[in-house]
């Protein structure tokens, strides 16, 4: 079984904070990781693999410090790592950047059985880029899922179940097939002393547009339909902010009575 | 290709700009700052810079496509379990909005099997749009992405719409994003906020990234149509339904079979509790402050009194003590009560991003200095384990329950 997994590096978003007086984003020493959403991908993959038998393939796209990240999976067990680098992917939104990726894994993985994502990355947070990966890759996609209940090969079907706002969908489709994973999927596994060791002295390849036989208008900010235009910090709602004080049989009533006034309590 | 440029001379090596860029492609090289290949030519540093040392050089497009040719404002009408999904009727009410602010028509996009075309059509013109165009047979009763793909596809390519909205739902996001390439649109996500520009119909759209911490304004460059975005539930309100409303329905056929359909819904198992969060009046919630499993039973109890839903912060659902279902916030649910009450919740920004357009926010927190109190209308400072009961029994006594 063929699987490519695709991640992305992202900068630890739980550190980063908004400096109240000059109103930008306090990023000193925030440590980029890999997007938590796919640790998950890659931990399922390898599961897949250990029942099933066969290759994980693991693609980011991203500048040269993204090659941190693919050291990390191999850490885990991933069997190939490939970095896409190039100055002309930057800028990419998510129609360029699931263009990129489409194109890499028909590059260098070929014709795949199951690709696998995460289910949004925590920073440009759109989980756009995985739905985008499928359509261009011709083969339907699973987003939001918690479980695989099933892969069968010689059918070439994969039965899984995806969480939903109301409760979980159970699908079955055929294969190949895009996941996108949420993390009720798996417990990612922390790398062994000895892959860590093998991580730290591989050759990482990396693959630049010409490689992977890009059309130099579908990629970074040419083949991008959105711009950023700006960018800023969200403005703190004005809540009144009363803190009632005093005793709390006092006190609770107080509450009561202010929120019976509102009419909304029937 | 574009260009970040940093002009030396310019540079007085303030530093401002460093901690400006999302993506920490900047920093200090013997005194002046220089960025590196993380840039993602996002602008956010080029206005902090006071003495203006920063510009941004982007390519000018060329345009390729008529764009005069784009009309009228669609918005997706979704639904499940034969339902129409709120956020979709909340987008008919935006929508209002933008096409009387460039002159065009408001419309519907619904698929579904014959009976609930007919009924949610009508709904949609109620709820005020002009025109639904409708693609309707076996196939397109429940939501499943190709043929929904196949459907919008098609319409967008034969109408031309200028706009296209979506509800930020599981549904809908999982459905846009694959349109969207399929066409070769652009597509902002999660938007929480619309605006156009009436003459040039540019949308400006308005989305929280990076977990909440930083909002962003999108624009789709000019050869690129329709303007498309997926919109976050519960930002915008209820417009008023008018049954007496008249408008057009348009028929499309899909041409596609059942065994073009790659994938099969094989059963739906729904979440343990009926209660919709995202629809409830008054949502009592808890937090990691609850302490555990059985710490939501005053929260139950109080939401009981009020006829209120449960909900809770990630950090209790990560904790196994309550399902998903129940999360509010960034990566649960967007929920607009007239009441919420957040017990035992510090009020991370990522919870906020879920619930801070509710009417009236209540906070009930040992910790004063939590920030939840500070997007509170009211506070108490206290254990929720004695004030929860205490409230349940004075609401009790109130209503007389
Ligand atoms: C503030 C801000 C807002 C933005 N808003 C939008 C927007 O609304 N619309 C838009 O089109 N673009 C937007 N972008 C650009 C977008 O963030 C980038 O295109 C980004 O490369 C991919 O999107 P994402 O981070 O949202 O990934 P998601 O779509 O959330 O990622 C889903 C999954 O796709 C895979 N994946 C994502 N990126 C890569 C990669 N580089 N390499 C390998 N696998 C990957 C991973 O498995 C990941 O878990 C925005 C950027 C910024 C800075
Ligand atoms: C990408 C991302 C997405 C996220 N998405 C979400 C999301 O969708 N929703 C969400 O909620 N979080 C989300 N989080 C997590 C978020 O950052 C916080 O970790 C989480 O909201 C904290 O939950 P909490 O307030 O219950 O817990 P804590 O922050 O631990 O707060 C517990 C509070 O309870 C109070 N307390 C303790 N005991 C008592 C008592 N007996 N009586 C009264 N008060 C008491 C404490 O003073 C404290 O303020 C996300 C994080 C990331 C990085
Ligand atoms: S343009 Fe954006 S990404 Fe580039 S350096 Fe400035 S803030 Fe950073
Ligand atoms: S803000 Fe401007 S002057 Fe200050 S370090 Fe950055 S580029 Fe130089």
């Amino acid at each position: 079984m063929k699987i490519a997994v695709c991640i992305k590096q992202v900068p630890d978003t739980t550190d980063v904070k908004i400096d109240p007086k000059t109103n930008t984003l306090v990023r000193e020493g925030v440590a980029s990781i890999t997007n938590p959403f796919d640790e998950y991908a890659v931990e399922e993959a390898l599961l897949i693999r250990e029942k099933h038998g066969g290759e994980v393939h693991v693609i980011s796209m991203g500048p040269p410090q993204a090659i941190e990240v693919l050291k990390n999976a191999l850490a885990v067990g991933a069997d190939k790592v490939y970095l896409v680098s190039d100055r002309a992917f930057a800028g990419a939104d998510t129609l360029a950047t699931a263009y990129t990726v489409a194109k890499t894994i028909k590059a260098v993985v070929g014709d795949v059985d199951l690709v696998i994502c995460g289910k949004q990355a925590i920073d440009g947070d759109t989980a756009q880029v995985g739905p985008g990966i499928a359509t261009r890759l011709g083969i339907p996609q699973l987003t939001y899922v918690s479980k695989i209940k099933e892969i069968n090969l010689e059918k070439k079907k994969i039965v899984v179940e995806r969480l939903l706002e109301y409760g979980r969908e159970v699908v079955e489709s055929s294969l190949p097939a895009l996941l996108t994973v949420v993390k009720d999927i798996n417990e990612p596994r922390l790398p062994s002393l000895l892959g860590i060791k093998k991580a730290a002295k591989a050759q990482i390849p990396t693959l630049t547009a010409k490689d992977i036989g890009a059309d130099e208008n579908r990629i970074g900010l040419k083949g991008s339909p959105t711009w950023v235009m700006r960018v800023f910090s969200p403005e703190a709602r004005g809540g009144s902010g009363e803190i009632l004080k005093g005793e709390l049989p006092e006190v609770v009533p107080l509450l009561v009575n202010k929120l019976m006034d509102t009419k909304f309590i029937k | 290709m574009a260009k970040l440029l940093i002009d030396k001379d310019t540079c007085t090596g303030c530093e401002s700009c460093i901690p400006a860029c999302p993506f920490g492609a900047l920093s200090m090289k013997e005194g002046i700052a220089v960025v590196d290949e993380k840039c993602t030519f996002c602008g956010a540093c080029v206005d902090i810079c006071p003495v203006s040392a920063i510009t941004l050089e982007k390519e000018e497009k060329a345009v390729t496509i008529d764009i005069t040719t784009y009309k009228d404002v669609w918005v997706f009408i979704e639904h499940e379990f034969g339902k129409v999904g709120s956020v979709s009727f909340e987008l008919l009410g935006e929508g209002r909005k933008l096409a009387d602010a460039i002159g065009c028509k408001l419309c519907g996009m619904l698929f579904g099997d014959q009976e609930t075309v007919d009924k949610f059509a009508k709904e949609a013109i109620a709820y005020g749009a002009e025109k639904v165009y409708v693609m309707e047979g076996p196939l397109l009763k429940e939501y499943r992405t190709d043929p929904y793909a196949k459907a919008a596809v098609d319409l967008i390519r034969k109408y031309k719409p200028e706009i296209v909205l979506f509800g930020a739902t599981t549904q809908g996001r999982d459905f846009a994003g694959t349109v969207a390439t399929t066409i070769e649109a652009g597509l902002t996500a999660d938007c929480t906020g619309l605006e156009i520009d009436p003459e040039t119909k540019y949308l400006k759209q308005t989305r929280p990234a990076f977990g909440g911490n930083i909002m962003a304004t999108i624009q789709d460059y000019p050869n690129y149509r329709p303007q498309m975005s997926t919109v976050r539930p519960k930002v915008f309100a209820m417009p008023p339904r008018d049954d007496s409303r008249k408008g057009e329905i348009i028929r499309e056929t899909l041409q596609m079979t059942e065994d073009q359909v790659r994938t099969k819904i094989v059963e739906f198992i729904r979440g343990a509790e009926t209660i919709n969060l995202a629809d409830a009046e008054i949502i009592v919630s808890g937090g990691r402050g609850v302490g555990g499993p059985e710490g939501f039973k005053p929260i139950r109890e109080l939401a009981e009194v009020l006829g209120a839903a449960v909900g809770s912060s990630r950090a209790a659902v990560d904790s196994g003590w309550i399902p998903y279902e129940h999360q509010v916030g960034q990566t649960g649910r967007t929920v607009r009560p007239k009441i919420y009450i957040a017990c035992g919740i510090s009020g991370s920004i990522q919870h906020q991003a879920g619930m801070k357009t509710s009417d009236i926010i209540v906070a009930i927190n040992k910790d004063a200095e939590a920030p939840i109190f500070k997007i509170a209308t009211y506070g108490i400072v206290g254990d929720l384990f004695t004030v929860v009961p205490m409230l349940t029994q004075e609401f009790k006594k109130r209503l007389g329950r």
